[in-house]
Formats: structure tokens, sequence, C-alpha cells
């Protein structure tokens, strides 16, 4: 099982890597998007200080929902779904797979993004355990809940509209919990950011757990 | 002996669409199979019927023993199939393809080795990014990824379709050295003549039914009145 | 539009015409009685939310208070719409029986309407009382809206024209997901900013009124009954669409056979 998860994972993150489309796109909309919320709130030092976490969650949400889109688009675009439902690999384990090399891209993307927030934003770092503990759990969460919701609309036309309106709402706590725990981490709020933690990986172990099971259903296709 | 495919008034609904409209169809092992008939006629659900990718809406089937309504996860590892799509992940190699797909079915690296070699994916062109491949190329890697599962079951769906001499030719040894191993094919074809020499059994699909199947020995001469259905059909 | 279509080829093969029956017609009138019953108690009979405070100053909701028999009726319809939902699609995953997916779907939908009802209402009421539209640090507001947006996802998703057995699969998972969600966003929310507008159990704690109780607990009452109607008509709509796609595929397979050639009907569907 675990084997079956490792070669996925390492089939999607090589695949991520030779097209570079989460470097050369992922990673580039991301940080306009910062830039963006520069502009918005009028150059003000301060508030983009303040609302640093919140920006930077928002951010990585809105990569997410590209980088897991393009995740299963590789997979459509010549057949390859197919092949998979035919190898006889454990849906668990795809399900596994695919999210774990959509979390290892948002780890990643968070690195880069992190370090904009710190030169554009100008935030200093108070608490790096912190910050790196509720950077993985909050990937783990998306990747997860991301996963299922991109296998449930995978087959689908509409696709490209419907993830966001789906995966958003559900991912809303991770939101808020990464939002607490940065600002803990930042210094920028007195918020409990380890235990807005725990709300992030028992976050990432539900819906691991949830996908997991219901993975095999979804791709079952008619 | 048990049938390789055993189908009884299998209806397929493609959304409201009744792409199979109830199919009674037996093969045996080791038989070869051409699947006849116009374009969306129903072949292409078939095949992909028999390995498991399509449901059945009612009906019964079983392929290669494993009942189509309750163990198709059974089939699917024990069959190949040759669609119009390649599988192939346009970023990876040649290599890298294969060998995912080798392990993907649990394959010994020897193996991949011995399907390169086969449909003469050597040299460079092993490590060449499949965007890169002409469309005989990519087939040909497709097949490869394919001949490394050692299926049971080959279901082949236009494999000629818009391809080389070369790739063509392979085709056609792909066919003969599955059957010569034991392996049961089934495929669908224009290219009638070309697999003529492998006498195969010829079925007739037509509006998602399977006709009286024809006489083995009708099939270098196809069936006249098929073939004008084929044509009105098609005008 | 659902009657006029199965009138010509519903009523031969012994599918009802109509969406309605003796229940349904009981359950309308008592909804149509109970609302205007419902209306007099609110405007004639409950007096205006006032209290003295001991400065002597005259404060309450006054009459923004009768918003209530619209409003906590429609939340509590909403979540039965989503509670429902999530009980017939965890059926549906136990059973793979077309009744639970229906049953599912037409409860999200009521569910969804009263949803969007509880919000615009709460924002009307929140206006006059809490002098704002809209406030985020509120618990049961914030909770309803990420829950209403789950359920539009999930009737989007129910839009999609597919294969009935998918549609049903994703929706179930879905609705079990939405609900597992709306305890997290509840929990986290709460967290959050740990700290309400809402009333705390004002029902129990007995400030309530007598008047007011009464024809809140009507309306909780009416609330029911029009919910069991619209359950009752759009079970049954969801019912005839499904006979009549399944009319449709009987034709078309008919179709199919024919242009194969085949005079002698065979399969078909059981």
């Amino acid at each position: 099982m675990f084997r079956d998860a490792w070669l996925i994972a390492g089939k999607d993150l090589r695949i991520e890597m030779r097209s570079r489309v989460g470097l050369n796109q992922i990673v580039p909309f991301a940080v306009t998007v910062l830039v963006l919320f520069a502009f918005a709130l009028d150059t003000d030092q301060e508030a983009l200080r303040t609302y640093a976490p919140g920006l930077f969650w928002v951010t990585v949400l809105l990569a997410a929902l590209l980088a897991i889109g393009r995740s299963f688009a590789v997979d459509l675009a010549d057949g390859a779904a197919d092949r998979l439902l035919l190898s006889g690999i454990d849906p668990i384990s795809v399900f596994g797979g695919k999210a774990a090399a959509i979390a290892v891209q948002l780890v990643v993307l968070e690195v880069l993004l992190g370090a904009g927030v710190v030169l554009l934003f100008d935030v200093t770092v108070h608490r790096y355990g912190l910050l790196v503990c509720a950077g993985l759990a909050a990937a783990a969460g998306v990747a997860t809940a991301g996963t299922l919701y991109g296998a449930l609309v995978a087959g689908l036309g509409v696709r490209e509209t419907l993830l966001p309106l789906l995966l958003l709402p559900v991912v809303a706590p991770v939101l808020i919990g990464a939002t607490r725990a940065f600002q803990d981490a930042f210094g920028v709020a007195g918020a409990e950011g380890w235990a807005w933690l725990g709300l992030l990986a028992g976050f990432a172990a539900i819906y691991g757990v949830f996908g997991a099971f219901s993975y095999g259903a979804l791709l079952e296709e008619a | 002996m048990e049938s390789a495919v055993r189908l009884r008034a299998a209806v397929t609904l493609l959304g409201r669409f009744p792409a199979l409209a109830g199919v009674d169809l037996d093969i045996t092992p080791g038989e070869i199979v051409l699947l006849k008939g116009p374009n969306g006629a129903g072949k292409t659900t078939l095949l992909r019927l028999c390995a498991g990718l399509c449901s059945l809406s009612t009906g019964q089937g079983w392929v290669l023993g494993h009942d189509l309504n309750s163990e198709r996860r059974m089939v699917r590892r024990r069959v190949a199939l040759l669609g119009h799509r390649t599988g192939l992940y346009d970023d990876l190699t040649v290599t890298e393809n294969v060998s995912f797909w080798a392990r993907a079915a649990g394959a010994d690296s020897i193996d991949v080795d011995e399907a390169m070699e086969r449909l003469s994916l050597t040299g460079r062109l092993a490590d060449t990014r499949v965007a890169r491949l002409s469309a005989g190329q990519r087939r040909r890697a497709s097949i490869a990824s394919l001949v490394v599962r050692r299926p049971e079951l080959w279901l082949l769906d236009e494999p000629h379709a818009g391809l080389d001499q070369q790739t063509r030719d392979t085709v056609d040894a792909l066919v003969r050295g599955a059957a010569a191993a034991g392996a049961t094919v089934v495929l669908a074809t224009h290219e009638l003549e070309r697999i003529a020499v492998l006498e195969p059994r010829v079925v007739s699909v037509v509006g998602g039914v399977v006709r009286a199947d024809d006489d083995p020995a009708d099939s270098e001469s196809p069936d006249p009145s098929s073939e004008a259905e084929d044509d009105r059909r098609v005008s | 539009m659902t009657t006029a279509t199965t009138e010509s080829t519903g009523t031969g093969d012994g599918i009802p015409a109509t969406t309605s029956s003796r229940a349904t017609k009981v359950l309308g009138w008592l909804t149509l009685a109970g609302f205007a019953v419902l209306v007099a108690l609110a405007f004639a009979w409950v007096p205006e939310d006032t209290r003295i405070t001991e400065q002597g100053d005259v404060v309450g909701q006054f009459d923004a208070v009768r918003l209530m028999f619209v409003h906590v009726p429609s939340a509590i319809l909403a979540y039965t719409g989503f509670g429902l939902t999530f009980l017939a699609s965890l059926a549906y995953v136990r059973w793979r029986t077309d009744w639970w997916d229906m049953m599912a779907h037409a409860s999200a939908e009521i569910g969804v309407v009263f949803g969007v009802l509880t919000l615009v209402t709460g924002s009307i009421w929140g206006r006059p009382t809490w002098q704002t539209w809209w406030e985020w640090g509120d618990v049961r507001l914030v909770t309803t809206l990420v829950m209403v947006l789950v359920f539009v996802g999930y009737l989007a998703v129910r839009r999609i024209p597919a294969d009935a057995v998918v549609q049903a699969r994703r929706s179930a998972v879905i609705a079990l997901v939405g609900a597992v969600n709306i305890v997290i966003v509840n929990r986290s929310v709460d967290w959050w900013e740990n700290r309400t507008l809402h009333q705390q159990s004002t029902l129990i704690a007995r400030k309530i009124r007598d008047e007011t109780l009464f024809t809140l607990s009507f309306s909780f009452a009416v609330g029911m009954v029009l919910f069991a109607w619209l359950l009752l008509h759009r079970f049954r709509m969801a019912y005839l669409q499904r006979q009549i796609e399944e009319l449709e595929v009987d034709e078309a397979l008919a179709e199919r056979r024919a242009e194969a050639g085949m005079s002698e009907t065979q399969g078909g569907r059981p």
C-alpha cells in the first residue's frame, strides 16, 4: 500500500519537476496576488503587517486550487486516469500518493510565499517551531480535502469552476486555524497558536481518513 | 472451459444513451475476435465494458471468471485496454512511463527492458519525453506499457488508426504474439485485411447489439448486407 | 411543468400525473391556515418587546421581535433539511437505493431555501437589534452561512447531468463531508472569536413572555407542516423525473435496437 502511494507521489512530483508548471505559473501567480493585496491595502505597511497571516493563507488557498486542478488534469490529459483504474492499485494508495504530492508542492509554495511575505510585508517571525508545524499541518489538510474534491469533480466538464465552490467552504477552518497560528508566530496578535495547530492536525486527519475511504467510490466512473 | 468473456443481455447506458442495448456474447480463452461495425455502433463501449471501465446498467457479464456487476476491480488488473488515448504522461520519458506502469502492475524491471526491446523503443528514443514523440512512437510506448502487465485479455480499440507502417506491423505482431502466448484478443478495427490472416472470429456490432456471429470462413469477405448498413449510417 | 409532461406519457403506464395527493392537499391547506393564524398572532396578539430598566429607560426590540416568528422556524427548517440530507446520504451509502438519493436531494433543496431565508431575515432583524447587518464573530451566523454555501455547491453538483449512480455517490460524499465540515466550522468559529450576539437559550430561561412563547411554538408547528408539504411535493417530483427518464431510456433502447434491425425485443430493463 505505501509502496504504491510512494510510486504515485513520485510520479506526480517528477511530472511537476519536469513541467515546472508550479514554479513557472503557480508561484508567480501567488506572488502576484500578494502584490495585489498590497495595492488594495494602499501601501499601508502597518495594515499589511497586521493582516499578513490572513493574506498569506488566502493566497495559499487560491494557489492550491490551481495545484489540485493541475494534479488531476495531468492524469486526464491522455487517458492515464483510466490506466490508473486498470492498474489495480488500491484507491487508498492513489489517494495517499496524490495528496502527498500536492502537500509537498504546497509546502514549497508556502516557503517561497513566506519569504515573499517577510520581504514585502515586513513581518518578523517570533516562533519558528509553530510556523513550521502550522505550515505543514495546513498543507496536509488542504491537500487531503483538495484531493478528495479534486477526484469528485475530475470527470466533469465544469471542474475548474466547481472545484472552488466546493472546496473553499470546506477548507475555511484551515484558513481560520492557520491564520491564527501564524498571527501568533508573527507576534501580531496574541492567539493560542499551538491550540490552533491541534485544529489543523485534526482537520488533516479527518479528511485523510474520509478521503481514503471514499476515494474508490468516487473514481469508480460508470 | 470457462469463458474469457460472457455477456448476457448486457445494457450499458452512457448518460441516457444506450450505447449497448442488450449484448449477448461468448468468447472462449485464446480466441481472436474481430469486432466489426459502423462508427457509433458500440464497439468502444463494448471493449470498455469488458475492461471493467463501464458498468452494466442491466444484464449480466463475466470477464475471466469475474462478475462485471460486483468484481470489476478484479477484471481490471487482468486485462489490457489500448484505446484512442495512450495513457502516457507527456512530461515523462518513454522509459519512465513504461516503468511507472510496470511498477503499478507489480512487474519487474526486466519486463520493462524486454517490452521496450520488443517495441523497438531503444537508444535515444527511450530517454525522450513522450511529448516529443510521433503518433506512431506514442502508440508503441503505450503498447509497451501494456505488455509489461502480461494481460490475459487484450482489448484493442482501432489499434491501427492513424499510424505509420512500422507501428501497424508492430500491432499485428503484438496480436500474433499475444495469441501465440495463449491470451485472448478482442479488437475493433477497420483494417479487416490486415487481421484476416490471423483468421479471427468476426462479430458484427450494430446499433448497440451483437448480430449473429459471422462464420469465420466469411471473414475475408464481410457480409454485404451489413456493409450496406454501414454506408447508410455514415451518409 | 412536471405535471404537463407526465400527463400524456404517465397515466397510461400507471404513473401519477401530478405530485399532489390527498395528504399534500391536507398539508397545504393546513399550512395556509396555520400561516394566517400565525400572522394574526404575531401582529395582533404578541405585544412589543419592551422592558423597563432600573433606571427607568424603556429598552427592548419593540416590533422587530416579530421577525422571530419567521427567522427562528426558518433556521430550524434549514437545519432539519440539512440534517435529513445527511441522514438520507448515510442511508444511501448503506443501502444504495434511489429512494434515499431522492430524499437527500429533496431535503437539501428545501434546506437551502430556508437557509437563505434564515440569513436574510436574520440580517434584517440584526439591523435594529444589534445595530449591524452582519456580525462575523457570531458563531451561528457564520456556521449557517458556510453550511448554505456547502449545500449550494451540493445542488450545483446535482444539476450536472451524469449517470444516476455516479451522481448519487458524489452527492452523498459532499453531504457527508458537509456534515463533518459544519462541526469543524462551528468549533473553529467558536474558538476564533469566542463570542456570540445571539441570545442564549431564552426559551429555557423563561425571560420570554407567554404570548411570545406560544406564538413561537406555533410557528414551529406551522413550519414543520410546511416542511412536510414541500418535501412530499419535491420528493414526488424527483420520483416522476426518474420515471420520465426511465421511459426515455426504454424509448432510446427500442430505437437503438430498431437501428440494429432487430424485430424481437431482447434483454431490456427488469
